[in-house]
């Protein structure tokens, strides 16, 4: 009965990232969480709820709105033998503490030639769809897979949410952890409900750096990250109705990147379609299909790319509807490979 | 809080160590770099700050802290590393870019990272505090001995990072020291001329804690007032914020021409050079004899002398081992 009941467990992202945490903050009590509203409230986005109940104000912390304070402050625990997991709350706000991340989170151990280490997880929310406008609906995916010295993961269900987060704490080097808002599992943002998976209770680690074949196919590999997979899913279906097999790759990590996974995918397919709610240019999709290229798998068809146009995020619904990727997107990137 | 004689030949000595490597880290970095100056060239290659004038805010403060304090400092981190212990031999080979260096040659000159004493340094204005901060924490969290101590240099006070973890710290009272050098040029742009009130030490008190300016760029004086502060902090009586006057005897960084220094300021300010002024005091005190000086000016070179001599025995890491250590 227990073993039914288990297997019937299913969880948000949100809920699989807060169980993440208070797990192995259960058993290492060098793990603590520093961000803005993680605390009472359990973050905007819920991924620290319980644990200021569980674990109180010392080691589930308010910090100022201060992120080049406290992202700051984490390098500094890090390195002193503790293992912080900082919140930003919205990626875009990058912009106010990026010095923190990239010149000496990503930096120092490399700097110190190894030794010092910075195991930190500065998780952060992404994406669009729900009219935030332009500071608060961005991916940049991208920016950060670009800087040497951090992982870069970003999950798409919540079975691999909470793997990933215990992989990310345990992991000696700092961790981007990004999670999408729309497939966080909060219905006031929207509820992508295949993101809402079955999770085991026991601790479990999804390895990083490591891509998977989330559905098998023969024809076309749509590679996608997070909201890019669940597209790439429900393209797949219909493009099935018109007899065509697709496989969808879910990234999960952009550092480092699972290059094999892909190629071996498309080897098989010969056809690739890169699905990124990330701006088009300089991005994810050019990194895989330049990857693609350079390995010199033999192509049917010239790759495409299914990215965000190079514009800010517009506010209006029907502006922003319209610039996301979707799947009447990735079917058209696919009848135009036909084409060729 | 008054330093021991001990205290204060400690001081002088880890001053004319911290002069004597500057001064021939100056002479080894003009190697190949004439009759055209070109900063790539040379065995020491790369932007140069040196540190001459202020190594009382580094001995003032370091003479209180031991190996497990916890030191974040700047993009002119030679005196207070030297302070603070670091090895100087793998320091000297990592400015030189050597496979002995600190890091094997992947840091140079302003990422200096010594584990072994807590000592790291950013070459970015005004980010030594947040790690300061975040070691603090650290430190009341674990419930482990120890502060930390953040160095910046005055034009670093105008950064959003100072102001931010100073009101973190703050709010945490958190057992930190931020140390400001005011040396009163940013570059080329003066103290007077880039900041809205005459001592940043002001700026504590909107941040919940204690401000002091120290005057006079004298060890003994630092080692007073900071004294205070870190006994009060090891107390559990939270952070101060000390702002030290102190003298900046060389450019900004070698090549720096200088020519937006007033007419005879240089001059004036080696006139009153803390290193002779120290020694002038220890031996009016009776602390020091010219025979006793003699001996450390002796040992203080060939400390300096067999750490550069190592750093330039010392082999380049192959190129390719650049790959290696971007993570663990």
């Amino acid at each position: 009965m227990t073993q039914v009941k288990e297997k019937e467990r299913k969880l948000t992202i949100a809920r699989a990232m807060a169980e993440a945490i208070a797990q192995e903050m259960r058993i290492d009590d060098k793990v603590f969480v520093m961000g803005e509203d993680i605390g009472e409230l359990g973050g905007v986005f819920g991924n620290t709820r319980g644990l200021h109940e569980e674990f109180g104000g010392e080691r589930v912390r308010d910090t100022p709105i201060s992120e080049t304070a406290f992202i700051g402050a984490a390098v500094g625990a890090a390195s002193d033998g503790m293992k912080p997991v900082v919140e930003l709350m919205f990626v875009d706000f990058f912009g106010v503490c990026f010095d923190a991340i990239y010149n000496m989170m990503a930096k120092n151990t490399y700097f110190s030639g190894g030794n010092v280490t910075v195991p930190m997880v500065l998780m952060t929310s992404t994406g669009g769809g729900y009219s935030d406008g332009g500071q608060h609906s961005q991916c940049v995916h991208a920016t950060f897979a670009h800087l040497p010295g951090m992982k870069v993961v970003a999950p798409s269900n919540a079975y691999d949410a909470k793997g990933m987060m215990i992989a990310a704490i345990r992991d000696p080097n700092p961790v981007v952890f990004m999670f999408h808002k729309a497939l966080q599992g909060m219905g006031w943002l929207g509820t992508e409900k295949e993101a809402i998976v079955h999770v085991p209770e026991a601790a479990y680690e999804v390895e990083l750096g490591k891509a998977v074949v989330t559905r098998p196919g023969t024809d076309v590999t749509i590679v996608g990250i997070t909201s890019g997979v669940h597209f790439g899913l429900k393209a797949a279906r219909i493009l099935e109705e018109q007899g065509v097999s697709a496989e969808v790759v879910d990234l999960r990590s952009l550092a480092p990147l699972d290059r094999d996974t892909v190629i071996e995918s498309v080897k098989k397919t010969g056809r690739l379609i890169v699905v990124d709610e990330d701006y088009h240019s300089y991005g994810m999709t050019a990194e895989i299909i330049a990857s693609v290229v350079e390995a010199g798998v033999p192509l049917k068809a010239a790759p495409q790319r299914v990215a965000y146009p190079d514009i800010p995020i517009p506010f209006a619904r029907p502006m922003e509807q319209w610039a996301l990727p979707s799947p009447e997107k990735i079917i058209a990137a696919f009848n135009k490979m036909k084409e060729d | 809080m008054k330093p021991s004689q001990e205290q204060q030949v400690w001081m002088y000595k880890h001053m004319l160590v911290s002069r004597f490597f500057e001064e021939v880290i100056e002479k080894i970095y003009m190697e190949g770099k004439s009759p055209a100056f070109n900063m790539a060239n040379g065995p020491i290659p790369g932007e140069m700050h040196l540190s001459n004038g202020q190594e009382p805010c580094a001995v003032g403060v370091c003479a209180h802290l031991t190996a497990e304090d916890v030191v974040t400092s700047t993009h002119r981190p030679h005196h207070v590393a030297i302070a603070k212990g670091v090895d100087l031999k793998a320091m000297a080979a990592e400015i030189f870019g050597k496979k002995t260096g600190l890091s094997g040659g992947r840091g140079g000159h302003m990422h200096i990272f010594d584990a072994n004493v807590n000592f790291s340094c950013s070459g970015i204005i005004g980010q030594s505090v947040g790690p300061a901060v975040g070691a603090a924490l650290s430190r009341v969290m674990q419930k482990k001995s120890g502060i930390a101590v953040a160095y910046l240099g005055e034009g670093a006070a105008n950064q959003g990072a100072f102001h931010e973890a100073l009101n973190m710290a703050g709010v945490w009272k958190l057992p930190v020291i931020f140390i400001i050098e005011d040396n009163s040029w940013g570059i080329s742009v003066s103290k007077r001329a880039s900041t809205a009130i005459d001592r940043n030490s002001d700026r504590a008190v909107a941040y919940g804690m204690p401000g002091e300016f120290i005057a006079g760029n004298d060890p003994v004086a630092i080692f007073d007032v900071v004294g205070e502060a870190i006994a009060r902090a090891r107390n559990g009586g939270g952070p101060t914020l000390i702002e030290i006057e102190t003298s900046r005897l060389a450019g900004h960084f070698m090549g720096d021409g200088e020519t937006y220094r007033p007419a005879g300021e240089k001059e004036a300010l080696q006139k009153i050079d803390p290193i002779p002024v120290m020694k002038q005091r220890l031996l009016d005190e009776g602390i020091l004899t010219d025979a006793t000086d003699a001996a450390l000016v002796e040992e203080a070179h060939a400390a300096v002398d067999a750490a550069i001599q190592f750093a330039r025995d010392s082999e380049y890491a192959a190129p390719e081992e650049a790959m290696q250590k971007v993570f663990v």
